[in-house]
C-alpha cells in the first residue's frame, strides 16, 4: 500500500545543491511495522516528511493506498495528513495548558467530526493507547513523559489513518518508558492491524519492528534480517 | 472547520493569555471610548449652540442698518446707519410673503433708578409681536400692547434680571411700581420669564418699553435700530431674505447692492455657520481619538505577531494532523478580531458612561448617536481585520516542517 519508487529530493541554497535523497525505492505492505534507521544526516527526516505529506519530492512517486501523493498541493497534502496519516513526534507537541481529551479530538475537529462522536473516539483511542480513564481529563503538563506520548499516540490513531508515522518516539524518554512506548505501538500493529512506520537512530529501537530498512547518505542498504525484540512492558 | 470550534479554539487561546489578551484589548477600548466621547461632546456642543440660537427666536431674520456714511471722518461702523424707518416696517409686513411677524426695535442703554437703587441697562423699544418674534414669555402681568405703542404710553417690562437689580432677588409685587428712565417715570406694567445667559446681551437684563416712546424721549429720532422679521418656516427664509433685500433697495433708492444701506440676517444662516464650526471642532476630536484608535490596532498588531512566534510549533503540529492554510489564516485573523470586538464594545460602552457622567455633572449635554456607536463597531472590527490580516497570513505561510522544529 506504500509504493516509494526512485525518490530524490535536492535542497538548494542559493547556488549550492544538496542532494538529501538520491533515490530511494521501497514497498511496506498494509499492516506491516518497519523501522527505518540511518545516522542523522542520512535523509531518514527529509523520508520522513515524503511519506508523511509534509513535503514533496524533487521526483520520484509515491504511492500511499494506490494514490500518487508526490505531486499534490499543499492544501491537497494537509487533506492527505488529515485522512490518512497519524504522526508521532520526538518532541510529542500536544497543546500546552489543553486537557489530553481536547488534545486527542484536535484532528477531528478539522475533519468536521460532530462533537459527540469526536468525544468517543477520542476516549477509544486513548483507551487503545494505553491511557488510564483517570487521565483524561488532565492537562498536558501534569502528565509523566510516557502519558504524553500515549496520548500522542491516541492523536495519531483518532482519525483512524492508513499510516502511522513516529519520528523518534522515544528519543525523550528513558529506556523504561521507551519499552512501555514500543510495546504500546507493536499491541497497534498486531491486535488492531495498523501500519507503523518507526523512524529512528537507534538499533535497539528499530529491532522492534517486523523489518528494518537501514539509510544511509540518502541511499537505502538493504539490511540483514534481525531477530525481533519484543517490549517487556505491554500494558 | 466548524464555526463553534472556531470559537472555542480563539476562546482558549485568547484566555490561555489574559493579561496581554486584556491590555491589548485596552487600547482598543480607550480608542472607541474615546471616539465614542469626542463624537458626543461636539455633537452636544453643536446641538447647545443651535439651540441658543434658536432660543433668540425661530426662523428669525434681522434687518439691521448699515454703515452710516459720511465724507471723511471715522466710520461709526454697521448698525450706526440710521436709515430704517417705522414705514419700511410697515412695508416689509405687508408687501413681503411667507412672513408671520414683524418687530420694530429701538434700542438704547439708559440709567434706569427704582427707590433707592439704580442699574444700567439696554433699554428696548418694540411692539407686541416682539413676543413671538423673539420666543419671550411673560412670567407676571402684561407686554407692551398695540395701544401702548398707538398712545407712546410711559410703560415698561422688565426682565427678571433688571426686576432682581432694581427691586431685589425675586422681588414680588413689582408690576404697578415705578421706574424712571432718563428723568421720566414709568410704570411697570410686567416681567418676562427668564432665558438664561448672562452678561453682555442678556435677554434677561433689559427693559421693554413701546419703541414709539423709546423714540421720543429716548432716541430722539424717527429711526429703527432693527426690525425683526420672523419667516413662516425654514425653508423660506432665503427668499424672505432676498425679497427684503429687494424691497429695502427699492425703498432706499439704491440701485447697487453693494451700496446698501442696511444689512439682512438670517438666523437659519447663522446656525449653518455655527453648525460648520462645530461640525469642524467634533471631526478634529474624533481625529484625535482616531489617532488613539490607530495605536490600539496597531499594538493588536503586536501581540498577534509575538503570538504567532509563540505558537509556532502548534501551528506546525495543526498543520501536520490537517489543518489547511485557510484554517490556520481563519484561526489567527478571528482572535485578532474576536479582541478588537470585545474591545470594541467594552469601549461603547465605556464612552457612554462617559459621556452620560459629561450630562450628569452637568458639563455638557453630550449626546452619543446610533450613528457613532456603529460607526465604532465597524470600525473596531475592520481594525482587527486589517492589523489581524498579516499575522495570520504569517502563520498560514508557515512551512509544517520548519514550524515543527522551530524551538
Amino acid at each position: 500500500m506504500i509504493e516509494v519508487q526512485n525518490i530524490k529530493k535536492i535542497y538548494k541554497t542559493g547556488d549550492i545543491e544538496f542532494e538529501a535523497l538520491c533515490g530511494v525505492s521501497f514497498a511496506i505492505k498494509d499492516g506491516e511495522f518497519v523501522a527505518i534507521m540511518g545516522p542523522s544526516g542520512s535523509g531518514k527526516s527529509t523520508l520522513m516528511h515524503i511519506l508523511g505529506a509534509l513535503d514533496n519530492p524533487t521526483s520520484g512517486t509515491y504511492f500511499l493506498d494506490g494514490k500518487d501523493v508526490s505531486t499534490l498541493s499543499d492544501d491537497e497534502l494537509a487533506d492527505i495528513r488529515k485522512d490518512k496519516i497519524g504522526f508521532v513526534f520526538q518532541s510529542f507537541n500536544l497543546l500546552p495548558r489543553t486537557t489530553v481529551l481536547r488534545n486527542v479530538m484536535l484532528p477531528l475537529i478539522y475533519e468536521g467530526v460532530e462533537p459527540q462522536e469526536r468525544e468517543e473516539r477520542a476516549k477509544k483511542a486513548l483507551l487503545l493507547a494505553g491511557l488510564d480513564e483517570g487521565h483524561f481529563l488532565n492537562l498536558s503538563n501534569q502528565l509523566s513523559g510516557g502519558q504524553i506520548q500515549r496520548v500522542a499516540i491516541a492523536r495519531a490513531l483518532v482519525n483512524n489513518p492508513s499510516l502511522i508515522l513516529a519520528d523518534e518516539p522515544t528519543g525523550n524518554l528513558d529506556s523504561k518508558t521507551s519499552e512501555i512506548v514500543l510495546g504500546t505501538f507493536q499491541r497497534l500493529n498486531k491486535e488492531l492491524g495498523r501500519t507503523i512506520l518507526l523512524i529512528t537512530h537507534e538499533k535497539d529501537i528499530a529491532e522492534h519492528a517486523d523489518r528494518i530498512l537501514f539509510i544511509k547518505d540518502g541511499l537505502l542498504e538493504e539490511g540483514a534480517p534481525h531477530v525481533k525484540k519484543i517490549a517487556k512492558h505491554h500494558t | 472547520m466548524k464555526n463553534t470550534d472556531l470559537l472555542n479554539e480563539t476562546y482558549s487561546a485568547l484566555s490561555a493569555n489574559k493579561a496581554r489578551s486584556g491590555l491589548t484589548m485596552l487600547g482598543i477600548v480607550i480608542g472607541i471610548a474615546s471616539v465614542i466621547t469626542m463624537t458626543a461632546v461636539g455633537q452636544g456642543a453643536q446641538n447647545s449652540i443651535s439651540s441658543s440660537i434658536q432660543s433668540m427666536g425661530a426662523n428669525l431674520l434681522m434687518v439691521m442698518p448699515g454703515a452710516a456714511r459720511s465724507f471723511g471722518g471715522p466710520s461709526e461702523g454697521r448698525g450706526g446707519a440710521q436709515t430704517l424707518t417705522i414705514s419700511d416696517a410697515a412695508a416689509i409686513a405687508s408687501q413681503i410673503s411667507n412672513i408671520t411677524n414683524v418687530a420694530r426695535e429701538v434700542s438704547s442703554r439708559q440709567q434706569v433708578i427704582a427707590t433707592g437703587t439704580n442699574t444700567n441697562t439696554s433699554i428696548m423699544g418694540t411692539e407686541s409681536q416682539y413676543l413671538q418674534v423673539r420666543n419671550v414669555a411673560i412670567e407676571e402681568g402684561d407686554f407692551i400692547s398695540d395701544q401702548n405703542v398707538t398712545n407712546g404710553a410711559k410703560v415698561a417690562v422688565l426682565g427678571p434680571t433688571t426686576r432682581d437689580d432694581l427691586f431685589g432677588i425675586n422681588a414680588t409685587g413689582v408690576v404697578g411700581q415705578k421706574i424712571r428712565i432718563k428723568g421720566m417715570e414709568y410704570a411697570v406694567i410686567g416681567i418676562t420669564v427668564a432665558k438664561g445667559g448672562s452678561g453682555f446681551g442678556s435677554a434677561d437684563d433689559i427693559i421693554y418699553i413701546p419703541y414709539t416712546t423709546a423714540q421720543r424721549y429716548l432716541t430722539g429720532n424717527k429711526y429703527l435700530s432693527e426690525i425683526d422679521v420672523q419667516a413662516s418656516s425654514s425653508d423660506v427664509s432665503t427668499q424672505v431674505q432676498n425679497d427684503i433685500n429687494a424691497l429695502l433697495l427699492a425703498r432706499h433708492n439704491i440701485s447697487d447692492s453693494t451700496n446698501a444701506d442696511f444689512n439682512v440676517l438670517n438666523q437659519a444662516s447663522i446656525i449653518a455657520t455655527a453648525s460648520s464650526v462645530t461640525g469642524t471642532f467634533t471631526t478634529l476630536l474624533a481625529a484625535i481619538a482616531g489617532i488613539s484608535l490607530l495605536v490600539g490596532g496597531i499594538g493588536i498588531m503586536n501581540m498577534m505577531l509575538t503570538t504567532v512566534t509563540e505558537r509556532t510549533r502548534e501551528i506546525g503540529l495543526r498543520k501536520a494532523i490537517g489543518a489547511k492554510k485557510k484554517d490556520i489564516n481563519k484561526q489567527f485573523l478571528v482572535e485578532a478580531i474576536m479582541l478588537t470586538f470585545i474591545g470594541g464594545t467594552t469601549g461603547v460602552i465605556l464612552g457612554w458612561l462617559i459621556s452620560f457622567g459629561i450630562t450628569y455633572f452637568g458639563i455638557l449635554q453630550a449626546s452619543v448617536s446610533l450613528s457613532s456607536i456603529i460607526l465604532a463597531f465597524c470600525v473596531s472590527a475592520g481594525i482587527g481585520i486589517i492589523f489581524g490580516y498579516y499575522p495570520a497570513r504569517r502563520a498560514a505561510q508557515l512551512n509544517p516542517i520548519d514550524a515543527l522544529r522551530y524551538e
